[in-house]
């Protein structure tokens, strides 16, 4: 491993002391799954660790009226365990059971995984359509920023120096709504979206009274994709109409050809996945899944 | 690159496979490095090195983790179980006693981590379905077997588990 230090953070406070102290070669330290192994192959500098998991509130889920607080370095196998979040906001707990294996998921975070900023981030899409937002604590104090908002670029995010990620909100989703994440990757488990989609849905009887769309690995950010949840508003659900919102996903995404899949399938992908995840939410929104 | 900070010396105190230990390491080491240069525990292996073979996996306060993906410094204080520490006084652990007799491994360098793996898998779920296991072994990578010695010797393991009331 290259020269990292280390330091174990007990307050928020200390943590933001120590980050700024650390300078722009410091990072928080909470699973860990992609920042080790990101400064032993110098694919970010860093020098120093700030472990955050000794912050209580980092790591506690605390639900309450208006939905659900997650500690930003809550491991994705607990996420996951929460049955209140399973039964309320299932979109996240689908992305958290597939990202990566079980040794995985017993230490990442959605704290990480949103700082981590990929573009093919498996959670961002699913915390996007529900609304997510980030709890930031910093040098100037706390702020939040709407997980729509986070990330900037590939590995890129709103955060500034000193700044770091303290926990992740979602609000408790209305009734007669329902969210859906689903991925596409060529085998069962253990890799990484060529595109991977959040939907959610509000319905009154047959018509769509609001919707949200996310897309993944299809532009240098998870990307919202507010044509297709125009193609749906207002409107009564169809074959026609959901087809339309899957056009809309294809037209809107940019994505670019690497080892993982081409321009034209990542474009298939984003009707494919678009149109089976709303079908999903739908049925939420009834009540039948 | 970063060579901007010299990394200390520490010393760091934590429960491993029962016995209370005190080591030294380097701030910088991995998990995995310190249980393999620091303190001899070479059960561990090193595959990738990135997280994605399951080769290092060991318990961290009961939850299986990848130990190239934790680093030495974080354990202080923490209780460690590691495939050496899998055997009782009176033998064999079921599971490996399994692979044994299933053949469930050829080379050797993924067992440590699967065996690791599996014993996590038993002790969340005692019965697991086939498909349970498969998915939850996922992230252990065999290049021998094809898996399905592994999988049936998990399975064997976890009915005389339960039948002996374990």
């Amino acid at each position: 491993m290259q020269p990292v230090k280390y330091k174990r953070a007990t307050s928020v406070a200390e943590a933001v002391s120590l980050l700024q102290g650390g300078g722009e070669f410091a990072r928080p330290l909470a699973g860990g799954t992609d920042v080790i192994v990101q400064a032993r192959e110098r694919r970010r500098d860093i020098d120093l660790f700030v472990d955050i998991k000794h912050i209580p509130e980092l790591m506690a889920i605390s639900h309450d009226a208006n939905g659900v607080t997650i500690g930003a370095a809550v491991p994705l196998h607990l996420v996951y365990g929460d049955a209140k979040i399973v039964s309320q906001w299932p979109a996240v707990t689908e992305a958290a059971h597939v990202i990566g294996g079980t040794a995985i998921q017993g230490r990442a975070t959605l704290g990480g995984n949103l700082c981590n900023s990929s573009p093919a981030a498996d959670s961002i899409p699913a915390m996007m359509v529900l609304d997510a937002v980030a709890h930031i604590a910093g040098p100037n104090g706390k702020r939040d920023v709407s997980v729509r908002e986070f990330c900037t670029a590939p590995g890129r995010n709103v955060l500034a120096l000193g700044e770091f990620v303290v926990s992740i909100s979602l609000p408790k989703p209305p009734a007669g709504s329902g969210g859906a994440w689903q991925r596409f990757i060529p085998r069962n488990e253990m890799d990484i979206a060529v595109v991977n989609a959040g939907v959610w849905v509000q319905l009154d009887g047959a018509n769509v009274t609001d919707a949200r769309f996310a897309l993944g690995a299809v532009a240098p950010t998870p990307i919202m994709v507010p044509a297709a949840a125009e193609a749906l508003i207002g409107k009564p659900l169809s074959d026609a109409t959901i087809a339309a919102a899957g056009d809309a996903a294809k037209a809107a995404a940019k994505p670019i050809d690497d080892m993982r899949g081409s321009v034209k399938q990542r474009k298939h992908l984003a009707k494919v996945l678009t149109e089976r995840t709303l079908r999903h939410a739908i049925e939420r929104a009834r009540g039948q899944a | 690159m970063s060579n901007r900070v010299k990394t200390d010396r520490i010393v760091i105190t934590a429960k491993i496979n029962g016995d209370e230990r005190t080591f030294l390491a380097d701030e910088r080491d991995s998990l995995l490095e310190a249980l393999r240069e620091r303190i001899g525990l070479t059960g561990a292996k090193e595959g990738c090195n990135n997280g994605n073979c399951g080769a290092c996996a060991v318990l961290l306060n009961g939850v299986l983790v990848n130990s190239c993906c934790v680093m030495a410094a974080e354990i202080e204080g923490a209780e460690l179980t590691t495939v050496e520490g899998l055997a009782g006084p009176e033998g064999l652990h079921p599971l490996q006693q399994a692979f044994l007799e299933e053949a469930a491994l050829q080379c050797g360098i993924c067992t440590p981590g699967f065996l690791m793996a599996s014993k996590a898998l038993l002790d969340e779920n005692p019965h697991p379905t086939e498909h349970d296991a498969r998915f939850w072994l996922a992230g252990n990578l065999c290049r021998c077997t094809g898996y399905d010695k592994i999988i049936r010797a998990v399975l064997k393991a976890a009915d005389q588990m339960g039948s002996n009331g374990r």
